[in-house]
This record gives C-alpha cells, structure tokens and sequence, in this order.
C-alpha cells in the first residue's frame, strides 16, 4: 500500500473535540457532575484534550482518569501472549457522576463492553456515556456511542488509526491495510 | 513469554521488567474498593504445599483469587501425601482435575522443575529446598524500585544463613541479571562455597559493608543451625550479624532494610530496626501479592492450546 488514506486531519480533529465539548455540556447540563474517563491508550489523550476543551468553554475543570480494559477483556488465553497491561488511574470516585468513556475508535465494541464492566467496580456511577473520536461500524455486541467525531464506513479487512501529537508527534486519523506495522501492540 | 517460573535464572533483564511493569498495574488494583478483576475467570490454580509456608501460600491464594481464578489448596498434612502417594501420582491426580497452574513449595531442591515435567499445567516455583524463590526476589525488586528507580549500580547486601537461603540465591542472580552489585554477609560457615560463582562479594564484616550500600537484605536465622554448629550462639550471631539500632547508623540516609519475614526480633533484626520507616518489610509483603498476580496473569494469560485464532485477530484493531 502506498500512501494511507486520511480522514481527518489535525484541524478536523480539534473542530470534532471542540464540538463533543460542546454536547457533553449540552447533553449533562453543564459540567458540574460530568468526569471523563479515557480508555488506555489514547482514549486517555482525548479526555484531556476534552476537558480542557470543556474548562474553556464552562470554566469548570472536570477530572480526568485513565481506565486500562487489559484484566476485562474476553480474549485472555487465546492469543500467544498475555496482552501488555497499561496504567489505570481513577483518582476520585465515580459513584453518582456521569462518567463520560473517551475512547479512539469505536469498533466490534468489545472495548467498550469491558470498560463498562471495569467501571462498575469503581462504583456506581449515575450514567455512563460514550464519546468516540471515529466510529468505523462492525459491532459485534448492542453498543452505541453517545457523541462521535465522524462515522467513517470501513472495511473488515482495514484498520483505522488514530494519531495523536501526544504519542505520535502528529493528530490524524488514517485508514490503512491491516497487517501494516503497528507502532504499538495492540493491548 | 514463559510457561514456568522455575529458576530467576530462566529470566532475561527484559522478562524482570515485564513482570514487575506489570505488578505495577496489579498493585492498583489492589487500592481498589472491588480488589478482583476477571483476568483467569474459569481457571484453576493448585497450590501444592509439602512444607508448611502460611505466609507463601496466602500470598499466592489472594494473588490467584484477586485475578478471579479458582484456588485450590493442597498441602501435606491430611492428604494422601502423607499416605505415601508420590509426587508424580499427585501431580498427575491435579493434572487429570484440569489445573492451570501449579504452585509449588517442596523441600527437595529441583522438585518444581521435575513437576513441570509431568503436567501440562504451568509450574511456579514457591521454594524448593535450598535451591531457589523466585517470586520472593521478584517482589523484593519491585519494593526496591518503588524507592531506587534503577538496579544498575545498585549496592545490596544479604546478610545472613546464606548457606541454607534459597531467598539469597534468588535474590542474587536476580540483582545479578538486573545490573546490580551483590554483597554476600556472614559467618564463614553459612556462607556457601560455591557463593564465589554467583557474581557475588563475600565478606564476613558486616560493618565494614554498611555505608556503601543502597539496601541491607537480612536474612532470617535459624536457630537449629546453632545445635547444628555453624554459629557458637544466637547471642554472637546478633551481637556480629543483627542489625541493631547502631549499625543502621552506619547505613546511608536513603539505604533501605528489607527482610523476607517470619523475622526473628532481636536475632537478625532489632525489633526497634524492623519498625523504623526506612524498613520497606511490610511492603514487600503487600508487593508480593501484585508480584504473583502479574506471574500467573502472565503464565496463563497467554495462549490454550485451543485458541481460535481467527477470533483474537477479529477484535483485535478495536480492543487496541
């Protein structure tokens, strides 16, 4: 494959966060209860990027954790190796807020399926919403995002990724074949 | 990555830190409120005990209940062990219930390792005889790094019955492996001969010792080693080898005093010592247990024999 295809650009990216600021509010009635839990790694980014977002618009500051989904997941023991493990740190508690989940891409669901089970045992929470910078279809399981940056229809066979100047050096979103290196494993 | 942990010796400086970047992870979830995660949901860990270690085996059971395993204990007194059965019967009595893992503590050096032979299950080493406790030096690497971020350099000394420790062999060929600088302490009788071949110093003055070291690790004593003559007596034991409340003053401000417990207050440790902030002792029980639930997540968190390999490559771009 030559160059990959790109669907957002790094302006495109920020008008996408700038506008899920904008529907958190609007959907939470401001940001007094809201919390953003980002999904490791680079849902973590996002929910940065998103509360500074929504501290600028409210001049509230909402507080960010980051959730690794690793321990939840459905597939442990049917690969060759354990999946890498990340940081997870909530450092306040989610009981009776509304946690919003950041995550990157949105896909089979199986992410998000896992991180809600991982939440619920950091107590309970008043809802749980779901903001997603691409959702590329395919669910394998009844999961849909509440706020989404741009629906892009793919292919079984492609994979979307999400570049952040944070870990990448550059915002992007591109569509390449799979079984191209990854930067990373995928955890 | 590996299937058993037999011997630190089987592990590479990058495996070491694996296992301990991972415990890191483990260890929040032990701040949780809800302390478990799924991770082994549906698989079986034996703990399969020929010597009496409460303190090993409640480890490795939280370790393996935290991880949402089923944890069965087997130990020596009223089993059919102590009917006469033999290991090999055993193990393939746990093999034919379908265990997972097995964890193993045995008087006998190498019975881990002949095990691992016999079942399919992984096999974890929880102390063989006087050969060697890997997951015993794994946590104490990871206590050590929560204070001294890198072991290249690192300054240790393990005092004690080195002769009788398998904590000490462990211990060292870990610090060994990780670039750190070993210093072996003790009476000439208890420290083994073969100590020369470890990468090790030996030296049989612990004050002279003290002020070059980042960690003092003392060992615990035996007092039957005293009937069977390596020591005249436990009072001259302590009085050349105890850390007393004057020889931490001959310890750097940063040095940390470690000990892989029961201790002996007053023998090799002065109970005042053992209490003092910078004796990490209780961590390193608190780490041990995110030390073994990043062990066998590791161990079992890798491939069954029947893995569909379509299904993982399916979710995988998205569950990244």
């Amino acid at each position: 494959m030559g160059e990959p295809a790109r669907l957002l650009d790094s302006g495109e990216i920020r008008r996408a966060v700038t506008r899920i600021a904008h529907e958190i509010l609007e959907r939470n009635k401001g940001a007094a209860r809201v919390v953003l839990v980002g999904i490791a790694a680079r849902g973590d980014d996002l929910a940065r990027r998103l509360a500074t977002e929504i501290a600028r618009i409210e001049d509230h500051q909402v507080p960010v954790g980051v959730l690794d989904i690793t321990f939840y997941r459905d597939d442990i023991g049917m690969r060759a190796e354990a999946p890498e493990v990340h940081e997870t740190r909530i450092p306040f508690d989610i009981t009776g807020r509304r946690v919003v989940l950041v995550d990157d891409v949105l896909f089979t669901g199986r992410t998000i399926r896992a991180a809600l089970d991982a939440l619920v045992d950091f107590g309970r929470p008043q809802a749980i919403q779901l903001a997603v910078l691409v959702d590329r279809g395919h669910r394998e399981l009844p999961i849909r995002a509440d706020f989404v940056g741009k629906n892009v229809p793919t292919r079984m066979d492609e994979d979307v990724r999400v570049l952040l100047r944070e870990v990448d050096g550059e915002d992007g979103v591109v569509v390449v074949e799979k079984g191209e290196t990854r930067e990373r494993e995928p955890a | 990555m590996i299937k058993h942990l037999l011997s630190i010796n089987q592990l590479s400086d990058r495996d070491i830190l694996r296992i301990l970047d991972t415990a890191e992870s483990f260890r929040e979830v032990g701040t949780r409120v809800i302390k478990k995660v799924p991770a082994l949901r549906g698989r079986t860990v034996v703990n399969l005990f020929f010597e009496n270690s409460t303190r090993t085996r409640i480890s490795f059971e939280l370790a393996a209940k935290r991880l949402s395993a089923d944890v069965i204990n087997f130990s020596t007194s009223g089993s059919s062990v102590s009917k006469g059965e033999s290991l090999k019967d055993t193990a393939l009595t746990l093999q034919a219930m379908g265990a997972d893992a097995i964890v193993i503590r045995h008087a006998s050096s190498g019975a881990p390792h002949t095990l691992s032979r016999w079942v399919s299950a992984s096999v974890l080493n929880a102390g063989d005889g006087t050969h060697e406790h890997p997951t015993q030096a794994l946590l104490d690497l990871f206590t050590i790094r929560e204070h001294i971020p890198s072991f290249e350099g690192l300054r240790i000394a393990i005092v004690g019955d080195v002769r009788h420790s398998r904590v000490a062999r462990s211990l060292t060929f870990a610090m060994r492996i990780m670039g750190g600088e070993v210093t072996l302490v003790g009476p000439p009788t208890l420290i083994p001969p073969e100590a020369a071949g470890w990468g090790a110093e030996v030296s049989h003055d612990l004050d002279a010792v003290l002020p070059k070291l980042d960690v003092c690790y003392m060992l615990r004593v035996q007092r039957e080693r005293q009937r069977q003559q390596y020591f005249p007596s436990v009072r001259e034991y302590s009085r050349l080898f105890g850390l007393t409340r004057s020889r931490v003053r001959g310890l750097p401000e940063h040095a940390l005093i470690m000990h892989p417990g029961p201790m002996n207050r007053g023998v090799e440790i002065a109970s005042d010592v053992a209490d003092l902030p910078r004796a990490v002792i209780s961590d390193q029980v608190t780490n041990g247990i995110a030390v073994r639930m990043s062990l066998l997540y590791l161990v079992l968190g890798g491939g069954r024999a029947s893995s569909s390999e379509e299904d993982s490559e399916r979710s995988e771009p998205e569950v990244a």
